[in-house]
């Protein structure tokens, strides 16, 4: 087990022929992902390493199954990308292109939300379920996805796509693995909260405990602690907050309608301490998540 | 991006809104004609990207022209948070009855619009919410279905206003939702709306401010705003130091670099963009080092900007060491990565094995990047050091060589 992407899952590529997207392909196959083609309008009949590229979304779904779609594509159509995933039933999308304006974020998340589908991002690298498959480039080369990310028992989620891939490192070098890493966007509206993934993670037995990286700004800790608080998971939690500094700089917080509507919970002291009053353990240092999993998970 | 308060107040008047009449006046002889023009007591408000103006002494009366004179004189003397003023609004006086507040802006967690409405308007929204909750509503909004009356209706009765003034304070939210959502706006606020004593309700003031992002998109309304390009609004102009980054990052295309950052200190860091850098900066104080300056890189940059970036960070003057670190990196080749810092530290007359405190970058190409270092005698660490650690070792290097 693992959440959201398993080894049988099939995948397509929106935007598969821009150069990042080639990339991202032959890095897929390479780690054994379920890649069956992609989506370039005006570029059927092409193959990009071996896999067919059609005009549609449709011209997939409409002969075979199709569990999710990587949208590559750049900030000016990748709301449109995902729209057209939505509408020809693809129900996992996760949206890789950064800087796509806020509204048209909210507004393919509330399509989504309407028909059942799931977002990933935007603004991320994508997940991997180490040695079962992988949607993004999270990770690079697939040597270097082995090396980062072994299987094991830690399910991660992370606000930033770099930090993804340096917590599913020291969990491998530890020798905890990880069951699935999910780089969850660093936008104002994702589509996937901590809060939201939570009850998936909580229902894979494989996973065992929940690392996550998280930032100053919004209310996703806050809402994971609710979540921690209410419907009481299993999993030890343990979080690292990065950008601590920033609390001594000004001109960070929101202006005075925001501050209302995201709450005090906003700095990493006041998140730091709203997680640890729902039991969730804050490491100072990326190395100390391991021990601070393992002493958790041992007591569980 | 901010509007100045003149700004936000011409979209509220094409979608309808009524206002108080006023004159944007950008000298104190401008301000004494708007004054005879409007021809009854005026109040001056500096236009300035900040809030705050009443308290900095940027929100003036006056009943004659020379009054007006004086006090727009005055105003653009004010620097308020370290903006100049641009001009002053002259608008008509009213007699104010009672005060609202509106807002629309974006709730992350529901990932909707929100109406923001309160009864208790002029004064500290965020006090309202907590003293009074029953006089602050909050009504999301669909971004799919399309903005209706009721919404509006729903937003202002909440808070218990009824009657004729129901009507028309939600026919001014409604218009400020439309512009909020025509304009990928992040914040649409007016504050206060007023009620005068002759029972008109007007948008006296008004905060919006445009989602960087969807510049692109409004480029003909920001024209018809006499907005240029160029014009940033940013809190600050960028330094000189910011400036020659940008123009490195211009160059070429490749990888996502340039945005770099001053401080006071004498470590200067060469680092991932994003998460990686935050824990970075984080670490560095965290072990006692004083940051000098910073520059973000991401994606895949070529050698040559990787070199223009590390000479222009270590040329820096207060600049003793640099380090060069990453959070383990799934796109970026760390050989052409340690080759650009090498060519940049020798370039700006160093050398590497001195200036590089230490190499902390894993990822692919990495036996090739650590050959390369080896050459130079840089030191370097895999992803067996944590980037903590290796943020440690480089202030200890420094603190060992009689920096702080």
């Amino acid at each position: 087990m693992s959440i959201l992407v398993d080894s049988g899952s099939t995948f397509i590529i929106q935007g598969i022929t821009g150069r990042e997207a080639v990339t991202m392909a032959r890095e897929l196959l390479d780690y054994g992902s379920k890649l069956i083609g992609g989506v370039t309008p005006g570029r059927k009949g092409r193959e990009v390493h071996g896999v067919p590229v059609e005009d549609t979304v449709r011209a997939f779904t409409e002969r075979e199954r199709v569990d999710g779609s990587i949208v590559v594509v750049p900030p000016a159509f990748a709301a449109d990308a995902v729209h057209e995933a939505i509408e020809a039933g693809v129900k996992l999308i996760v949206v890789v292109t950064e800087r796509i304006p806020r509204r048209q974020v909210a507004e393919f998340v509330e399509h989504a939300e309407q028909e059942g589908a799931r977002i990933i991002g935007p603004n991320c690298l994508g997940l991997i379920s180490p040695g079962k498959s992988r949607m993004g480039g999270i990770g690079g080369s697939a040597d270097a996805t082995r090396r980062a990310f072994q299987p094991g028992s830690v399910g991660v989620m992370s606000r930033s796509g770099g930090m993804t891939v340096e917590i599913a490192n020291a969990l491998t070098q530890a020798g905890l693995g990880i069951s699935t890493a999910c780089s969850i966007g660093g936008d104002a509206i994702i589509g996937s909260t901590y809060a939201e993934l939570m009850p998936l993670f909580d229902a894979d037995p494989e996973t065992q405990g929940i690392a996550i990286y998280s930032e100053p700004g919004g209310r996703a800790e806050a809402a994971l602690a609710e979540y921690m608080e209410a419907a009481g998971s299993r999993l030890p939690v343990v979080a690292f907050m990065a950008g601590r500094f920033m609390d001594a700089m000004p001109g960070m917080r929101f202006g005075h309608a925001g501050t209302i509507v995201e709450g005090k919970e906003d700095t990493t002291v006041e998140k730091i301490e709203r997680m640890g009053r729902a039991g969730i353990a804050v490491a100072d240092r990326i190395e100390e998540i391991p021990a601070l999993l393992r002493e958790r998970m041992g007591a569980s | 991006m901010r509007f100045y308060e003149f700004e936000a107040k011409e979209l509220l008047k094409r979608r309808g809104v009524p206002l108080p009449e006023s004159r944007l006046a950008r000298t104190p002889e401008e301000a004494a004609e708007a004054q005879r023009a409007l021809d009854v007591p005026v109040v001056l408000k500096s236009q300035v990207l900040s809030g705050g103006r009443m308290k900095a002494g940027g929100v003036r009366f006056a009943d004659t022209a020379e009054e007006a004179r004086d006090a727009a004189e005055t105003i653009l003397a004010i620097e308020i948070n370290g903006q100049q003023p641009m001009g002053v609004l002259v608008e008509q006086k009213g007699d104010i009855a009672q005060e609202y507040f509106a807002a629309v802006t974006w709730d992350g967690r529901a990932k909707r619009p929100v109406i923001i409405f309160s009864d208790m308007g002029g004064i500290d929204i965020e006090e309202v919410a907590e003293t009074h909750p029953d006089h602050v509503s909050r009504t999301h909004l669909s971004t799919l279905r399309p903005l209706s009356d009721y919404q509006a209706k729903l937003a202002v009765a909440r808070t218990g206003v009824t009657g004729g003034d129901l009507n028309r304070l939600s026919r001014i939210v409604l218009q400020l939702a439309r512009v909020f959502r025509e304009y990928d706006l992040t914040l649409a606020e007016i504050n206060p709306i007023g009620k005068l004593a002759d029972g008109r309700i007007l948008a006296l003031d008004s905060h919006m401010d445009m989602e960087a992002e969807a510049r692109g998109t409004h480029r003909a309304l920001l024209a018809e705003l006499g907005i240029p390009d160029e014009d940033t609004r940013q809190a600050r102009p960028p330094t000189p130091f910011e400036i020659a980054g940008a123009q490195v990052d211009a160059q070429d295309t490749r990888g996502v670099a340039g945005n770099v950052t001053e401080f006071s200190g004498d470590l200067g860091l060469v680092i991932g963009a994003g998460g990686g850098s935050l824990t970075l900066f984080d670490a560095v104080r965290a072990a006692g080092g004083n940051p000098a300056d910073y520059c973000e890189v991401g994606g895949n940059p070529s050698v040559r900007k990787t070199a223009a970036l590390t000479q222009l960070i270590v040329s820096k003057p207060g600049v003793e060491k640099i380090a060069v670190m990453m959070n383990v990196v799934s796109n970026t080749r760390v050989d052409i990565m340690a080759r650009g810092v090498i060519k940049g530290v020798i370039d700006a007359g160093f050398d590497p094995a001195d200036k590089i405190a230490i190499f902390r970058i894993p990822g692919s190409w990495e036996e090739e990047g650590f050959a390369i270092l080896r050459r130079y005698g840089v030191e370097y660490v895999d992803r067996t050091v944590s980037m903590h650690e290796a943020a440690g070792r480089a202030v200890a290097k420094l603190a060992a060589a009689g920096g702080s």
